[in-house]
């Protein structure tokens, strides 16, 4: 019953946005819905953590630790993005930048993507996994050429021709799995279950399934924005408007490799061998490494953010790809932390960017005096996300190079430099942006306080302590997928 | 209809299949291209609806129906009107090394037959061997996507990719279930009205459909 409110409540809010439009209260009615959302996450959570997996809508739905804690991280930045985005997108449109159809779009794709994102998370379904996710694609990507600048339209459309291939792969993945399937589970939906999958993996065909996954890893990668496959992110991040950077850096990716891992636990159930793992490990190392590179060399602030996107991306799915109990449990704990401390940086950077009318990062100074809270905010934030004790991500990131000098020895130098690199490029670029006298042409503006506030916050508390009902969700969702 | 008949029926529009990919990858106008696709899409529903008749799987004649609609009908329809729209039909592409591209098409069959081989030994379908066609199917639309510069040739490519995947569902498994396939026909009816308009934001936007204009986003050194 709550998954299922859960689900309706952003489909119903996008609807209702869609009449509202560009009214005055569109953005708060945005944030209630999300709130609503996230009020629903939390019950399905604790209805899970109370009573173990379940399924629900007739098998059709299936909720055990690894998507709950996912579906409730969804719901909760996209309701701070919410609040982050009701005064973002006003001075916006104040600007001129967003017209009158745009923030009716704005707000109604805003609340899709959210349904969409859920629905990947929620379904039982391999095959309604694809389609959601190619709806998620969808509605993102007129939201990230909403400012009709060329530059915009050129992202945009590369966005949507990237992804559309990329996902193409995953959905021949899918037919071939769906091959090997129903050879045993017979022909129909059943087919097509995660829960009926997981019980008979060990009979599927290994060589059908390996040969799905190679596809599978290349579609879902894609959105996952794994080198070779990364060209579209660091664009569309930089030209949409902020929110959707946020919630596309912050959610997207990680929905994508929540199914890429889903996948990767069936494969493996099927050929007994660390098949899987090691392309996963690959892909991940080389997005580390070629991220890490990629950051020293950029000019605009939000292009670097993505970057670094690229990077964490590729550390979570290195460490599922060396699984083990340790790494997964890492790998976990840094998808959470990402979303939070990445979806904080956004919200300063957009800040920032509109007091200096600019994303260049020559141009942005002075922030430690001019506005101290996206000052200070951006500098904590760059201090987590680069990997500094005590915030949540050296916790995800120690417990994950722990594991590979344990399992994979012969790789720590390289993640060491890919983390070393990284960590040296951003407090290099981070550094004249908020320290320094002010510009002139540098405009004091109002923020919103509470999203940046709560995220960093909750990034620190959990780097110093980890609450039990996490790391038992943790745990359970560790031995689903180890 | 026995099944002797079947199988050669399905071999040989799953040929046609082939056929109108290569076509397209060789075609230099846009109305060709387009009716092209649209051929594509009708060889394909034919297929679905023997395949169906075959395996006794009714559901597949809606996905058949289905096919006929959005790929033979709408989706060239909107094209067609997009391109007397924008007055795109006396732009005629300038294709990069066309024989060159036939080749590198031939390496990517040959690719798929080997790469399906496996599926096809487990297999027990009639339509076994129409996996490498459609697999076939869904590179040469990726290629088209890589080497043609054109924002329609671009979609044109996808959508062929689209068939591809489509044809390998149903020589692969006889179709995937209904949900998936009613999900998949949406998305590309969905993406459809997003490439319209996006269509008409790039042609008013670089004055003109040619990707190639579009190149400013690109890393600084």
């Amino acid at each position: 019953m709550i998954l299922l409110t859960l689900l309706l409540v952003p489909l119903v809010a996008a609807v209702i946005l869609a009449f509202v439009g560009d009214r005055r209260l569109a953005p708060e009615i945005n944030i209630l819905g999300s709130a609503a959302t996230f009020a629903a996450g939390v019950g399905l959570a604790l209805q899970v953590y109370e009573n173990g997996p379940m399924l629900a809508g007739g098998k059709f739905f299936f909720v055990d630790a690894f998507n709950v804690y996912l579906a409730v991280l969804t719901s909760f930045v996209s309701m701070t993005t919410a609040i982050f985005s009701r005064r973002y997108m006003r001075r916006e449109r104040e600007h001129g930048r967003v017209g009158h159809l745009g923030m009716r779009f704005y707000h109604a794709m805003f609340q899709l993507f959210i349904f969409a994102m859920l629905l990947c998370l929620l379904t039982n379904n391999i095959g309604v996994l694809w389609i959601a996710m190619e709806l998620a694609t969808l509605s993102t990507v007129l939201l990230v050429s909403l400012y009709r600048t060329p530059t915009a339209i050129e992202a945009a459309w590369k966005y949507f021709i990237l992804c559309g291939v990329g996902i193409s792969q995953a959905l021949f993945g899918t037919v071939l799995l769906y091959f090997a399937a129903e050879k045993v589970l017979g022909e129909g939906g059943e087919a097509l279950l995660w829960t009926n999958l997981n019980q008979v993996s060990g009979s599927l065909e290994p060589t059908v399934l390996s040969l799905a996954f190679v596809f599978l890893m290349v579609g879902y990668g894609t959105k996952v924005g794994l080198v070779p496959m990364h060209n579209w992110l660091p664009d569309a991040h930089s030209e949409g408007p902020t929110p959707i950077s946020a919630v596309l850096s912050g959610l997207l990716l990680n929905v994508a490799l929540y199914a890429l891992v889903r996948c990767k636990v069936l494969v493996d159930g099927s050929t007994h061998t660390h098949h899987a793992g090691n392309i996963m490990m690959g892909f991940g190392l080389l997005s580390i490494l070629v991220a890490a590179f990629s950051l020293l060399r950029q000019k605009d602030i939000k292009r670097m953010f993505s970057y670094s996107s690229i990077e964490h991306m590729g550390i979570a799915t290195f460490a599922f790809g060396l699984g083990g109990p340790i790494a997964t449990f890492g790998g976990l704990l840094h998808m959470l932390v990402h979303s939070l401390a990445k979806s904080s940086i956004f919200f300063t950077v957009g800040h920032a960017s509109q007091m200096h009318r600019t994303q260049e990062m020559d141009k942005i100074k002075g922030l430690f005096k001019g506005n101290p809270l996206v000052g200070w905010g951006m500098m904590f934030g760059v201090m987590a996300i680069a990997g500094m004790p005590p915030f949540g991500i050296f916790t995800s990131e120690f417990l994950i190079l722990t594991a590979t000098i344990k399992d994979a020895p012969m790789l720590t130098p390289f993640l060491l430099l890919g983390l070393a690199v990284a960590f040296a490029a951003l407090f290099r670029k981070v550094q004249p942006m908020v320290s320094g006298e002010i510009p002139s042409y540098q405009k004091f503006l109002k923020v919103a306080h509470v999203p940046v506030l709560l995220h960093l916050i909750l990034v620190f508390i959990l780097g110093i302590y980890l609450p039990d009902f996490l790391s038992k969700w943790f745990h359970t969702a560790a031995e689903l997928i180890k | 209809m026995n099944i002797e008949i079947a199988i050669k029926l399905t071999s040989f529009l799953a040929a046609f299949v082939l056929l109108t990919a290569f076509g397209m990858l060789v075609q230099r106008r846009m109305y060709g291209l387009v009716n092209l696709f649209a051929w594509q899409g009708f060889f394909l529903s034919i297929n679905t609806a023997i395949v169906g008749f075959v395996a006794g799987k009714h559901h597949l004649y809606i996905s058949s129906a289905l096919t006929l609609m959005l790929k033979v009908i709408l989706l060239p329809y909107i094209l067609h009107v997009l391109i007397r729209r924008l007055k795109l039909q006396k732009e005629i592409e300038v294709v990069v090394n066309i024989p060159m591209t036939m080749l590198i098409g031939i390496a990517l069959v040959i690719f798929s037959y080997h790469l399906t081989a496996p599926v096809r030994e487990l297999s027990t379908l009639v339509t076994r061997s129409t996996l490498a066609v459609a697999l076939a199917t869904v590179m040469i639309g990726m290629l088209m996507m890589i080497t043609r510069k054109h924002a329609v040739t671009q979609i044109i490519g996808f959508l062929a990719m689209e068939n591809g995947l489509f044809f390998a569902a149903t020589s692969a498994t006889y179709g995937m279930p209904l949900v998936v396939e009613l999900g998949v026909a949406l998305d590309v009816l969905i993406a459809a009205f997003i490439f319209g308009i996006f269509f008409f934001h790039i042609h008013t936007t670089f004055d003109s459909l040619d990707v190639e204009q579009m190149e400013r986003l690109k890393e600084d050194d």
